[in-house]
């Protein structure tokens, strides 16, 4: 199809009369359609015998300038006539223009629209933090309908598969903070404290947090993926029509597993911090691990491992929460998995740290410091 | 120039592990014909339009569309032959991200990326409208159309960049009777207007016996039989015998005949 489209405009005391040429068809349009656009008019009359071929699109630019200089076709293929007759039915269901809109409109209705958003979404997450206690005590009263594989199977996705990567994580914090206590501390004479450093920090705040962000990244994105995909391809629908309530069955094991699973995995978490920090101590401080451990033991008080133990567990239920109702909010496509699995993680990260700060403050004002 | 058959298929293997589909496939489609392709669950009608389009690599055998060979090119090496032809998938397969208007656009901006946005806008308005869609669908997601819209929506897109050829995948398929009778005449009248050739697998004897002007019939892993629907009523096929002549093809071809009677005696009457 090496043919372009040409038209030529010849003037007479009528009006101009265009004359079309070439093939018309989508492969060879575009420089026509803005020089056709471009014509001042008045056009009388438009020839198309010149043209050897066309499609619909040459159909619509035909159709247009005519329609636009209000002239006559005239001439042309005996096809050409058909194509036009067919893009010309779209004038007559034209709809009305959207009227402008301000900038400062939009604005305003962006702001609008964002705390409305805002409002409703922790109105729908009270509700569904409602409707996942309901569905606990449901199970509490009606156990058999308790689902133990599933929770067993969200241990073994939460727990066990996260022990590598927190084990590991852990690991190299513990040598962090050691080494970063040991450079500081040795100014002051005073390396010994790095295990202070070391046991508190670990077993107070870091161990939990670590995981706790972990586990939002490994677990509650996966949990907010699954359930807004069982959501697009109306699973929760079906479960729905079945009689089987979605909190009960989708999530309430998995919030039960993180529940469970977070402490544990914290205590191997802080575990392999000080195994780390323990040995940076050993080679770094010449301090033996029997040492180490003996003034572990004296300068942790034991407070500080509950600290931990007591906020694991609600942070692994602040995770599954946001994770699966996260997906449970998924509605029509796959982009919105995406962008709600994001806002999970966010929303999880963000929640565990806000609480931990109170945590913080609490404890202390308890007088476990 | 132009070769009498648009698609020829010859001699076309596929396999999937021990479970063989195609073997020794013939099939030909010619310039300007409806061919409906018709067989039962899993004889690969989809597999065959895949082979075609290239989306499935045969193990053996030529397949030539437009005259071209298509077996053991690139991707890019025939985007000359892909955009003469437009596909429909099963579900409309529309990108769910985009409303229906840039989905039309989709292929115009990969090809001719100097048009400009009015005319792009242009163009998907029109096409909207030949699709049968109303005007105001240009504007919605996919997840916002029903089902019979999100196929329309799908035939417009094939059609954004004036193709020869169309491939329709089951398209009446989940519509109401009402819907799919709307849908066949739009096929039939893309075809009148546009001048199309068009590939359509159906299960549907309405759309056979009303717009096909042939029918290829895929049993045993080749095309056994195909044909205008009388010739294939002549031949003896268990399947064929069963699919045309069992209790719903039976009263479809009874509708058919009832409507070409109910045509006749409204032009006699016309005549008189």
């Amino acid at each position: 199809m090496a043919n372009s489209a040409e038209f030529t405009v010849e003037d007479l005391p009528s009006g101009q009369i265009l004359r079309l040429s070439g093939t018309f068809v989508i492969a060879s349009i575009g420089d026509v359609d803005r020089g056709l656009r471009d014509i001042s008019g008045p056009v009388c009359e438009i020839d198309i015998s010149g043209v050897t071929h066309m499609d619909t699109v040459g159909a619509w630019l035909v159709h247009r300038t005519a329609k636009e200089h209000d002239a006559q076709i005239t001439g042309g293929p005996h096809d050409a006539g058909r194509l036009i007759d067919a893009v010309r039915g779209v004038d007559q269901v034209e709809v009305a223009a959207k009227p402008p809109i301000s900038s400062l409109y939009r604005f305003l209705a962006e702001v609008g629209g964002g705390v409305v958003v805002g409002i409703t979404t922790l109105l729908q997450f009270l509700g569904f933090v409602g409707q996942v206690v309901k569905a606990f005590f449901a199970l509490l009263i009606s156990p058999y309908r308790f689902r133990w594989h599933a929770v067993v199977q969200h241990f073994d996705m939460v727990g066990v598969r996260a022990l590598g990567i927190v084990g590991l994580m852990s690991f190299l914090i513990g040598i962090v903070i050691a080494q970063q206590g040991a450079v500081q501390l040795r100014q002051f004479g005073a390396e010994v404290l790095t295990i202070n450093l070391i046991g508190r920090l670990t077993l107070r705040e870091l161990g939990i947090l670590m995981t706790a962000i972990m586990v939002a990244g490994r677990s509650g994105s996966a949990f907010a993926a699954q359930i807004g995909t069982m959501k697009i391809t109306e699973e929760i629908d079906a479960m729905r029509t079945i009689g089987v309530v979605p909190a009960e069955a989708l999530v309430v094991p998995r919030v039960i597993a993180a529940v469970i699973m977070m402490p544990l995995l914290g205590i191997f978490a802080s575990l392999m911090s000080i195994i780390g920090g323990g040995l940076l101590c050993w080679i770094v401080l010449d301090i033996p691990p029997a040492t180490f451990v003996q003034r572990l033991r004296e300068v942790t008080p034991m407070t500080d491992f509950w600290i931990g133990m007591i906020k694991a567990p609600v942070f692994g239920a602040i995770i599954a929460m946001a994770g699966c109702f996260q997906g449970m909010q998924v509605q029509g496509n796959a982009e919105q998995v995406g962008l709600r699995t994001t806002a999970a993680v966010v929303q999880a990260i963000f929640l565990v740290i806000v609480l931990d700060a109170f945590f913080a403050v609490f404890f202390s004002e308890i007088g476990w410091d | 120039m132009n070769p009498p058959n648009i698609i020829s298929v010859t001699g076309l293997c596929n396999s999937f592990g021990d479970q063989v589909v195609h073997q020794d496939l013939d099939i030909e489609v010619r310039r300007g014909e409806i061919l409906g392709v018709v067989g039962g669950s899993g004889t690969g009608k989809s597999v065959l339009m895949r082979s075609i389009v290239g989306l499935q690599k045969p193990d053996s055998g030529e397949i030539r569309v437009f005259g071209e060979g298509m077996i053991g090119k690139e991707e890019d090496e025939v985007t000359d032959v892909r955009r003469r032809w437009g596909v429909l998938f099963q579900g409309g397969a529309l990108f769910s991200t985009l409303t229906v208007a840039e989905n039309v656009q989709v292929p115009l901006r990969e090809f001719y990326p100097d048009f400009s946005t009015e005319l792009l806008d242009e163009i998907a308005r029109y096409k909207i409208f030949l699709s049968g869609l109303p005007p105001e669908a240009a504007y919605k997601y996919p997840s916002e159309l029903s089902g019979g819209m999100r196929k329309r929506a799908g035939v417009a897109r094939a059609l954004a960049m004036d193709p020869e050829l169309l491939f329709l995948d089951e398209p009446t398929a989940g519509l109401d009777p009402i819907g799919a009778a709307k849908f066949d005449s739009l096929t039939r009248d893309l075809k009148e207007t546009l001048g199309l050739t068009v590939f359509l697998i159906t299960h549907d004897l309405d759309t056979l016996y009303s717009i096909c002007d042939r029918v290829a019939v895929l049993a045993d892993q080749k095309v056994i039989a195909i044909g205008a629907i009388e010739e294939l009523l002549a031949i003896d096929h268990p399947w064929i015998n069963e699919y045309f002549s069992g209790p719903r093809g039976r009263a479809a071809r009874r509708g058919h005949n009832d409507q070409s009677e109910t045509a006749r005696a409204k032009t006699q009457q016309l005549g008189r």
